[in-house]
């Protein structure tokens, strides 16, 4: 999440759910919070009774928007204008918590004179390279950081791949001597820059391109911006109905100088709560599955200069000041964990046997190339994106290339049986008999079937035991990778090719327990919190890393949830307290709320007793309050800055509460570390009915397309598809529909794929409640029923209507219900920085009576796609 | 043993349909079968013999700028359904075969393995709850979840509420609960809200209470539900009065009848 990360330092929420029901207001967007995270929603609800505010801005009304006290309507795609506005609104209004943004925000830092603006640019910034189709984000810095040939690399992003390693918070390793400007009056000062750079998103904009009446959204404002300030506190929750947009890393930076101006990160009732779309995928960030970032959110080497010894790698990603100045601790004890005594210092800790990144290997960048028969082989473990992923049809025929796949699932699911039950079996342009994909399918463990670790949405590890054994020969993932990695190991020890020198060095040395040899997971946990090299004890914080090869620490961020040999913090369940201290182990250090240190004034004290969460005590001389401090304990509020020429968090200082960022506070202005500007700028969607009303540039410029001939894109103005499409899931079931669609208690309460649109929509298009529709997108038609209702509503925009279309995603080929891939009308596209396709607004077509059967449906395409625009 | 009753509180309700699933899974019930109702997001229909808690929603045309808690609209609304577990139950007093039976914690038991799938039960309830299974042919609803009661556990759909919309413990103490809570919405503007727990009525009150805005017809819940049983009384003296007039009537009949007869028979 590099939309948190460069704003605040890290990818993580910044807050825990329980502590929204401390706030005065929540906003809720891009998310349909009690939907799809119904537990955690009670906190809302705490909330809502104890008298805040809380506000829905959704294109549809949801089962979030009946529960909250507002509902705006929103076109989908638009939500920059209206984040924007907001900003707009606080900074004219001066609703801004000043006193905070002076001290714990860059608002007072002063930009290069070369920096150029989206204003100035008409939807550019400087260093816009037309040919290459990137930025050169060089004129982005701070006045006084040093430039790129003294620095010694570029600033900012890496020459190719994608932004997860920027979750960090940049790549800003010396913010140099910086000049700024506390009275924020200074032209070049970023809270000037930022207050022209909005100063177009206005409430009437908001009126005429998001589709909400200027009341209505002021009212919103009034709320929002009223809810926060010394006293009080407002939350803003969000989840991939912000993500899943071509530029939804910037619409979650506008949310995140929105809470930086109104002073609400780091403080109770406040913050930014990202809801992760399942179970553990912040794990899956921390321990990543991603292709670009090692454990910890340590950037993977790329191919390169950068990456050619180990003495460049450190110094292009590590920092002078704050956090990051330990870059060498983490990344050494990281290759400690990985190769034990094989890394020495003598051959750089085995740097040089972890593979480069050659180009875009993202889920999308490898899909392509096996779609153009680049891939041999495909592991499929917990997913399904014969179902979950865009173009499905391309998805689906690029599986028909492989020479193997290999899929672990309870259930055999659409992406195991591609290839004689998908669509395109059906309408002949796949044969059972042609396709030379040999399939494994092996049956997995289910949660209730496993013991191991969740990090849940708010950074929270929480272990469980195993309550049943698996049926039959199912195993669970550990089981599985533990016996693959033995096996892989071992022919690796037959054949001496250099290539496999990496995996002789690995440390493969797990126990195993029982009949079924399972892996014990608590070693892995403990060799994640990583121990002592000397005398052999387990490590209790971050600070005990060292860059010497004496520690070993599988993910730094981890350090301290087993913090001795029998001690596994993530297995303790006595909660003490509202933030659950005490129940499981939040990272970082188990901090609740993460840059706490801003909870409170410069001094070290409080805010205001209601909202106070840590301060400094003068008698005990440190940090302490009702969360652990997120800064350093012993570090007075009156300690010295020294980032002109300190190193550490030393040189942070007492009152800086940012403290992975080299410059310790927020940033309201993102001098480096992501792809399409330091401030976010609306565009519209790749797919659009209208043209950007702000600026000639009409979508984000660094978004990749990924055009070819099987994922075209419908053109702006299409006339074949005059509707705005958006995607999304229901409570009742769970993503693509594997653990939910095979089960007849969940499937009842949602047996089939249906459609949601207006009553107005649905008598411009002759639809009918109940009967069948197909929806048509440049790629695919499906069917689904209608469902007719008034909760959906055409938006006024721009003086026209404009109709949006909602579909839920869930259903596939296999299971006791099945209906259409939704996801087969989407197109794959890239946002830039976590390469992260456009789900919540494309254009589409929606017309009455089901689609052809067989070949058919591809004909009706065809002619649908071939009508004159 | 303390007398138990569930407090369900629509206005806490976010419609996620875990109390359903819940019961289901605890209690080891049938889908209700895979079918698309296109009645909102309601594809379960009502309470019956395979669905002893069901979420109804209700839903009215939203209005920018208002969202379901504020206090000028409702739009949409959900509320979870189950047996009203009656004080004066016409299930238990319709049934010839004593299956149904009053538990200690005052809830209305069908004991399955006496049931014999008369149906008397079916047409005795004034709330449509109990059903008569489609292939098994006896009577089930909603158990009060007994068994876990029994355990001291809390019923499976209470347990599982995320928002504590429904909320199980001691009669009085939910209705002590349930005047506060109406109290407290009507302190933020929301007028519309009421408790129903018809003690007035011939069910003589009921262990499962709840808190809906607008009319609790919408909810199912009818404003004057009626114990048949009620009537029988009535219904007996009535039956008397007539066996009594068409006796008077018959004997009358031979009477006049007779003299008739008579008279003719003089000529």
């Amino acid at each position: 999440m590099p939309g948190l990360g460069t704003s605040f330092g890290r990818g993580g929420a910044t807050t825990a759910q329980q502590d929204l029901s401390n706030a005065d207001a929540i906003l809720i967007m891009g998310s349909s919070m009690a939907e799809n995270h119904p537990v955690g929603f009670q906190w809302v609800m705490e909330a809502r009774e104890k008298g805040a505010k809380i506000i829905h801005v959704d294109p549809r009304y949801t089962r979030t928007s009946a529960m909250a006290d507002v509902w705006l309507p929103l076109r989908a795609g638009s939500d920059i204008i209206f984040l924007g506005a907001l900003v707009h609104y606080v900074i004219e209004n001066s609703k801004d918590f000043r006193d905070y943004v002076v001290h714990y925000t860059n608002a007072s830092t002063i930009l290069r004179e070369d920096f150029r603006d989206t204003e100035d640019l008409d939807g550019l910034f400087s260093g816009w390279d037309e040919e290459k189709k990137k930025y050169d984000p060089e004129s982005w810095l701070y006045a006084g950081a040093p430039p790129k040939k003294e620095a010694g690399s570029v600033p900012g992003h890496s020459e190719v791949g994608g932004g997860h390693g920027k979750d960090r918070g940049g790549e800003a390793q010396d913010t140099g001597k910086y000049e700024s400007d506390p009275t924020l009056q200074h032209p070049r000062c970023i809270f000037q820059v930022l207050k022209r750079h909005f100063s177009r998103y206005t409430p009437e904009m908001v009126e005429r391109f998001c589709g909400v009446p200027q009341d209505i959204f002021l009212k919103v404002a009034e709320i929002f911006s009223s809810a926060s300030g010394p006293d009080k506190t407002a939350a803003i929750c969000y989840a991939v109905g912000w993500t899943q947009h071509s530029k939804g890393v910037q619409i979650i930076r506008t949310a995140s100088i929105l809470q930086l101006l109104l002073g609400n990160i780091g403080r109770p009732g406040g913050g930014i709560l990202a809801l992760r779309g399942h179970a553990s995928i912040q794990g899956s960030t921390d321990i990543p599955t991603l292709y670009d970032i090692l454990p910890g959110y340590l950037p993977m080497p790329f191919f390169g200069e950068e990456s050619r010894t180990l003495g460049a790698y450190l110094k292009k990603h590590s920092a002078r000041t704050g956090l990051w100045s330990g870059f060498d601790k983490y990344f050494i004890s990281l290759m400690k964990a990985y190769y034990g005594d094989s890394a020495t210092q003598g051959n750089e800790w085995g740097f040089h046997w972890l593979p480069r990144v050659t180009g875009d290997n993202s889920h999308f960048g490898y899909w392509l190339d096996m779609a153009d028969g680049k891939l041999d082989g495909l592991f499929v473990m917990g997913q399904n994106p014969a179902v979950g992923a865009s173009n499905g049809r391309l998805e689906r025929k690029a599986l028909a290339k492989l020479k193997w796949l290999v899929v672990r699932d309870m259930v055999e699911t659409e992406t195991a049986s591609f290839w004689y039950a998908s669509p395109e079996v059906e309408r002949g342009e796949l044969s059972p008999d042609s396709i030379a994909t040999e399939v494994f399918l092996f049956p997995a463990a289910g949660t209730a079937e496993k013991a191991g670790t969740f990090t849940n949405t708010q950074r929270l590890l929480q272990h469980r035991e195993k309550a049943v054994d698996p049926p039959g020969e199912a195993r669970s993932e550990t089981w599985f990778m533990v016996h693959l990695g033995r096996r892989v190991k071992g022919m690796a020890q037959q054949n001496h090719d250099s290539q496999n020198d990496p995996l002789r060095a690995l440390t493969w040395d797990y126990s195993t327990d029982g009949s079924e040899a399972e892996p014990r997971v608590e070693e892995v946990l403990r060799e994640i919190n990583g121990s002592s090299l000397v005398d052999h004890k387990q490590l209790g914080h971050i600070n005990d890393l060292k860059n010497d090869g004496s520690t070993k620490c599988g993910a730094w961020i981890y350090c301290g949830v087993f913090p001795d040999e029998s001690r596994n913090r993530a297995n303790e369940r006595e909660p003490k307290d509202l933030l659950g201290h005490g129940w499981g182990f939040a990272w970082p250090n188990d901090c609740r709320i993460i840059y706490n240190r801003a909870s409170a004034r410069p001094d070290g004290s409080p805010w205001s007793e209601r909202k106070k969460l840590v301060w400094w005590d003068e008698s005990k001389q440190e940090w302490t309050g009702l969360d652990n401090p997120d800064c350093d304990k012993k570090i007075p509020p009156q300690a010295p800055t020294e980032i002109y020429n300190g190193h550490g968090v030393e040189a942070l200082g007492g009152a800086k509460p940012f403290t992975l960022h080299p410059d310790g506070v927020g940033w309201l202005y993102v001098a480096s570390g992501l792809k399409d500007g330091p401030l976010p700028a609306h565009y519209e969607p790749l797919e659009s009915l209208i043209e950007n009303p702000l600026y000639n540039q009409q979508t984000n410029p660094v978004a990749d397309r990924k055009k070819r001939t099987d994922n075209p894109y419908a053109a702006l103005h299409d006339a074949r598809f005059p509707f705005v499409l958006t995607t999304y899931r229901l409570t009742e079931h769970h993503t693509a529909g594997g653990m939910s669609r095979h089960l007849a208690h969940l499937s009842e309460l949602q047996p089939e794929l249906f459609t949601e649109v207006s009553p107005e929509l649905a008598a411009k298009q002759g639809l009918r409640h109940g009967e069948w529709a197909t929806i048509i997108t440049a790629r695919a038609l499906i069917e689904a029923r209608v469902l007719v209702t008034t909760r959906m509503r055409p938006l006024c925009i721009n003086g026209q209507d404009v109709h949006q279309v909602g579909v839920p995603y869930h259903w596939g080929y296999k299971g006791c219900v099945t209906g259409d891939v939704v996801n087969d009308l989407l197109v794959i596209s890239e946002e830039p920085n976590v390469r992260i396709m456009e789900t919540k607004a494309l254009t589409c077509n929606i017309t009455p009576g089901r689609r052809g059967r067989g070949r058919q449906a591809l004909n009706q395409l065809a002619s649908e796609i071939g009508k004159r625009a | 043993m303390s007398v138990t009753a569930f407090l369900t509180d629509s206005t806490l309700c976010i419609g996620c349909k875990a109390c359903e699933v819940a019961c289901k899974e605890w209690n080891g019930i049938d889908d209700d079968g895979l079918h698309w109702s296109g009645f909102s997001y309601d594809n379960t229909g009502s309470v019956g013999a395979s669905t002893w808690r069901h979420v109804k929603f209700v839903e009215q045309p939203p209005v920018p700028g208002l969202g379901g808690n504020a206090g000028e609209q409702t739009s949409w609304t959900f509320s979870s359904d189950v047996c009203k577990h009656c004080e004066e139950a016409g299930c238990l007093e319709a049934c010839p075969t004593g299956s149904i039976v009053r538990t200690e914690f005052g809830g209305v038991f069908i004991q399955p393995d006496v049931c014999n799938g008369c149906g008397y039960c079916v047409t005795s309830c004034p709330f449509g709850v109990v059903e008569r299974h489609s292939k098994d042919g006896r009577a089930f609803k909603c158990t009060f979840c007994y068994d876990r009661q029994k355990a001291g556990l809390v019923p499976a759909c209470a347990r599982v509420c995320p928002t504590e919309s429904i909320k199980f413990g001691e009669i009085e103490e939910l209705r002590t609960h349930a005047s506060k809570r109406l109290e407290e919405l009507r302190q933020r503007g929301i007028h519309d809200a009421t408790v129903y727990d018809p003690r007035d009525t011939t069910v003589g009150g009921t262990h499962a209470i709840f808190i809906v805005r607008g009319d609790p017809r919408s909810y199912n819940l009818p404003p004057h539900p009626e114990v048949p049983t009620a009537y029988l009384k009535k219904a007996w003296t009535s039956s008397v009065i007539a066996a009594g007039l068409l006796l008077g009537g018959t004997l009358l009949a031979f009477l006049s009848d007779g003299k008739r007869n008579a008279r003719k028979l003089r000529r």
